[in-house]
């Protein structure tokens, strides 16, 4: 892809590496929100080069690892019933519940399925009416556009057999949260540039006006990151705090109208606990009052779930950004891919599971724009 | 789940009234829901997630970006490699 492989040049980046270290006059804490930047700057070894400038903090950016365990613990009770078909996104099956995870209720019988799109969860309604088919629709401000799409076609097909367990959280409720903590560390966001392809950046104005913080939209490949942090350290030496955007080629200030219009209509603003971390107010997304009844926890009754987190695992303390994973004791010993204590070590974007990959065979500073 | 990926739009197509589009993503191509960006063409860029195209990738922005981090360079050269550290 001709302008798109570009956003990894080396030279370019390393070009970026060296304005940054010449820029910084003292080492700076900045935080990439989302999991997706963790895993590219862990990936082109971007912390370890700018180790002496910038401390990158991993934020809560991770859906799979923030999904309250309450949430998966009901939805493998539900995906457990004779007549239910859980369809779900492939990197929620391994996410530990308290006794089991998706993987294990499919070993035993369970109907679990994974989609690529929640249209395709709709789809196998369709062809089994037979069926109860509920969708696990969690996620950020990036999957709810297609999970609010699920239930606006099932609607508009006459589905009566599908429903969705929907556990939606939001980027900048978080962020607050995190800079309102009295440990606060972090000085400069990167701003997740996919929430904002669908958001826009209008809702960051009140995070840089309330904290005196920059915040600056990133996008994902090594030069991406290099060119937002590079304007994050540039606004903390100049004791300047902005909103900036570097990322225009995909982001812009209102984001995409069309789907926010779908996301007003199809959900509500509701609190949200988030796994690790606790109860965020007006954190998350809910079906709204005129989609409840696509409600999957209203649809079927599993009683009480009584969540038990793992008492070793410091997931929460990761997704605040106040330890990284390799602080953990049990990270790459008793918790590894294959046999996750927490959820951060499950996904694609989680940072113990960014740690274990690109980190745990004791690697240097590799230079960017690899991988 | 949350990664969103660019891929090329080699062709539109319409289910039951949903416009949808045939997507390459380097080699791999899927068929992808564009609800949300209904006047993609193809030959252009989307950044899509989860089956639904998101954002069109504006070419334009992005030579302008490059053009951009070209033609830094300017700190570096004017306090050296490592300059501004040694006061921290
Ligand atoms: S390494 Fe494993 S146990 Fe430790 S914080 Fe990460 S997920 Fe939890």
């Amino acid at each position: 892809m001709r302008y798109l492989d570009e956003f990894g040049d080396p030279e370019l980046a390393r070009g970026l590496v060296e304005d940054i270290l010449a820029r910084a006059t003292r080492r700076w804490t900045v935080m990439e929100v989302c999991g997706g930047q963790t895993h590219s700057l862990v990936r082109n070894g971007i912390d370890e080069l700018l180790a002496g400038s910038v401390e990158f903090v991993h934020g809560p950016g991770c859906p799979v690892c923030v999904t309250p365990l309450e949430t998966i613990d009901r939805a493998l009770a539900i995906a457990g019933r004779p007549e239910v078909t859980l369809c779900s996104f492939g990197d929620m099956l391994r996410v530990p519940g308290s006794h089991q995870d998706l993987f294990q209720v499919r070993a035993q019988g369970g109907d679990v399925r994974v989609v690529y799109s929640p249209l395709d969860a709709v789809r196998v309604a369709e062809a089994e009416p037979g069926r109860e088919v509920v969708f696990f629709a969690v996620g950020f401000e990036t999957t709810a556009p297609a999970n609010a799409m699920a239930v606006v076609r099932a609607r508009e097909l006459g589905v009566e057999n599908f429903s969705m367990i929907v556990s939606h959280v939001l980027v900048p409720p978080a962020m607050n949260a995190i800079l309102s903590s009295p440990r606060r560390r972090v000085e400069g966001f990167l701003a997740a540039g996919h929430v904002c392809t669908v958001m826009g950046t209008a809702q960051y104005d009140e995070i840089v006006d309330d904290f005196g913080v920059p915040v600056v939209v990133a996008g994902f490949e090594a030069l991406d990151l290099l060119d937002a942090t590079r304007r994050v350290v540039a606004q903390l030496e100049a004791g300047e705090a902005r909103l900036e955007n570097a990322y225009e080629r995909a982001v812009s200030r209102e984001g995409n109208p069309r789907a926010r219009a779908v996301l007003a209509e199809v959900f509500a603003l509701c609190d949200r606990t988030w796994r690790g971390i606790g109860t965020i107010p007006r954190s998350g997304w809910r079906l709204s009052d005129a989609y409840s009844g696509y409600d999957a926890e209203l649809r079927f009754d599993v009683g009480d779930v009584r969540a038990v987190e793992s008492p070793r695992c410091r997931a929460g303390e990761v997704l605040q950004g106040l330890v990284t994973p390799d602080s953990c004791e049990a990270f790459g010993t008793t918790c590894t891919p294959r046999s996750p204590l927490g959820a951060t070590m499950v996904s694609g974007e989680g940072a113990c599971a960014a740690y274990y990959r690109y980190r745990s065979a004791g690697t240097t500073a590799r230079s960017p724009g690899r991988g | 789940m949350c990664l969103g990926l660019p891929g090329r739009v080699v062709e539109v197509v319409d289910d039951r009234g949903t416009p949808m589009a045939v997507v390459d993503f380097g080699g791999v191509t899927k068929q992808i829901c564009c609800a949300y960006l209904p006047d993609i063409a193809v030959g252009e860029y989307a950044i899509v997630h989860a089956g639904f195209a998101l954002a069109r990738l504006d070419e334009a922005a992005a030579l302008e970006t490059l053009a951009l981090l070209r033609s830094l360079g300017s700190v570096a050269d004017e306090v050296g490699p490592g300059g501004a550290q040694a006061m921290s």
